[in-house]
């Protein structure tokens, strides 16, 4: 026995660290046989998406109960932020990337180099355009005030001085502004804009104001605050249908912010690791690493990207199909 | 057994059996027009009200897209069962755990409504 190992031990130093002749190259000591190696990998992996799925399992339950209890919070908010058409872009997107990486696979098994070469690359350009989109999407939350925390404009902690600024100390809205912003019970548009002038100092218009003015006063309409950039009609139904909301649900619609950024941020964070990982399969599948025998890493990042896909078709419904 | 042999007799069996050499590729491709045409569906599903029915048709479709993906993207459909059985039990323990926590929703529901005195006080008027 310990001839044995002596001899191999010799000869992989004499191949300069190489196995002895007819052993795969892949196949590591501590496994039997190729079969059993990339078995045992996809084990692991399975496991490994197992739990991403109860981690975002979390993420989904908060959802639940938010959604649960607080119904038109969501609806309200998903159906006056969130733009169907680019999660619907989005969604055929990372379909066809996800195509494109099964076939990827496919194609590794085959030892059909260039359609392996060429389907990565198909991958990574859908999931790049993924974030690009989501970027977009961001962009406008950012531009509506409708971003997290201190950023929301529905947040307690309101505060739209610049935001890359240091936050200073909340300070209670001013009270022209707030006079102003709210001469009658339904204010046109043009009130909305002239409000908009008059006030240099924007007033933190909604959270704790809107809900003291809720049973005698009118509160300060959020058409006032809006940016000039979204149509001032849409800005008159989003301040309608917010009013009509009953006070602890006007008091949670940054709640549905939280889940949005919290659980699309996560699956974008997989998404960008997704990306790096068939970058690497693809610089190996370049390097001509692969072949029918030995195909692991390529099977398994698959098996990643599938994933992130499969919780974004089950994101998408969720949020931006909100009735 | 190599790993392509083992791959092989994995998608050999749609390949032999059903449809002749070239039927994974057209799985695939069949599989994913079925996930546009699903999507194309929970889009225009979610314009029409069906109260709150909407939700589960969401929900069902949306299960019916993971279940594809899952079976032919990820070949379990091919593989071991051992890999379905590691997903389905982490998909069973999230809806275990979603649906225990929203029975306890119930309970403490009004508890977690905000009171006035939770809130902040209201500015000077």
């Amino acid at each position: 026995m310990s001839t044995t190992s002596t001899t191999n031990l010799a000869s992989g130093i004499a191949h300069g660290l190489e196995r002895a002749p007819g052993h795969d190259p892949h196949l590591a000591h501590h496994f039997h046989s190729p079969e059993q190696q990339y078995r045992s990998a996809k084990l692991g992996m399975w496991v490994f998406l197992g739990t991403e799925i109860l981690m975002f399992g979390g993420l989904f339950c908060a959802y639940a109960i938010n959604r649960h209890n607080h119904p038109l919070v969501f609806s309200f908010a998903a159906q006056s932020y969130l733009n169907v058409g680019l999660g619907t872009l989005n969604t055929l997107l990372l379909i066809t990337s996800s195509l494109t990486m099964a076939w990827g696979v496919r194609a590794a098994q085959l030892e059909q180099r260039r359609v392996l070469i060429t389907c990565l690359i198909l991958t990574l350009v859908g999931g790049a355009g993924f974030l690009v989109i989501k970027a977009i999407e961001y962009q406008a939350k950012w531009d509506e005030h409708v971003w997290i925390g201190q950023w929301n404009r529905y947040n307690n902690d309101y505060n739209d001085e610049s935001p890359y600024k240091e936050a200073p100390p909340a300070q209670p809205p001013s009270p022209t502004a707030a006079v102003s912003a709210a001469p009658e019970a339904a204010p046109s548009s043009s009130d909305a804009n002239k409000a908009t002038d008059v006030s240099k100092v924007k007033p933190r218009y909604i959270g704790p104001t809107g809900l003291a003015n809720a049973p005698g006063q009118p509160s300060a309409p959020p058409a006032a605050e809006a940016p000039p950039a979204s149509g001032a009609e849409m800005d008159q139904q989003r301040a309608q249908r917010y009013r009509d909301l009953s006070a602890g649900d006007q008091w949670r619609v940054s709640t549905f912010f939280s889940c949005y950024f919290l659980m699309t941020g996560l699956h974008g964070l997989h998404v960008v690791v997704g990306i790096a990982l068939i970058s690497w399969v693809l610089l190996r599948s370049l390097r001509g690493d692969f072949s029918s025998r030995y195909f692991t890493p390529v099977d398994l990042v698959g098996l990643y990207w599938h994933l992130v896909d499969m919780i974004w078709i089950f994101l998408f419904p969720l949020f931006y199909l909100i009735r | 057994m190599s790993q392509a042999e083992s791959q092989a007799s994995a998608a050999a069996p749609a390949a032999e059996e059903d449809h002749g050499p070239h039927a994974v590729p057209r799985a695939l491709v069949a599989v994913y027009v079925v996930l546009v045409v699903c999507t194309g569906l929970t889009v225009g599903v979610s314009r029409i009200d069906l109260g709150n029915f909407n939700i589960w048709v969401c929900l069902l479709i949306a299960v019916i897209k993971g279940s594809l993906v899952a079976l032919y993207f990820m070949h379990l459909r091919w593989d071991s069962p051992f890999y379905g059985i590691v997903l389905i039990s982490a998909f069973f323990f999230a809806a275990l755990f979603i649906g225990l926590a929203l029975l306890d929703s119930h309970s403490y529901q009004p508890i977690i409504k905000p009171t006035p005195m939770a809130l902040p006080q209201a500015p000077p008027p």
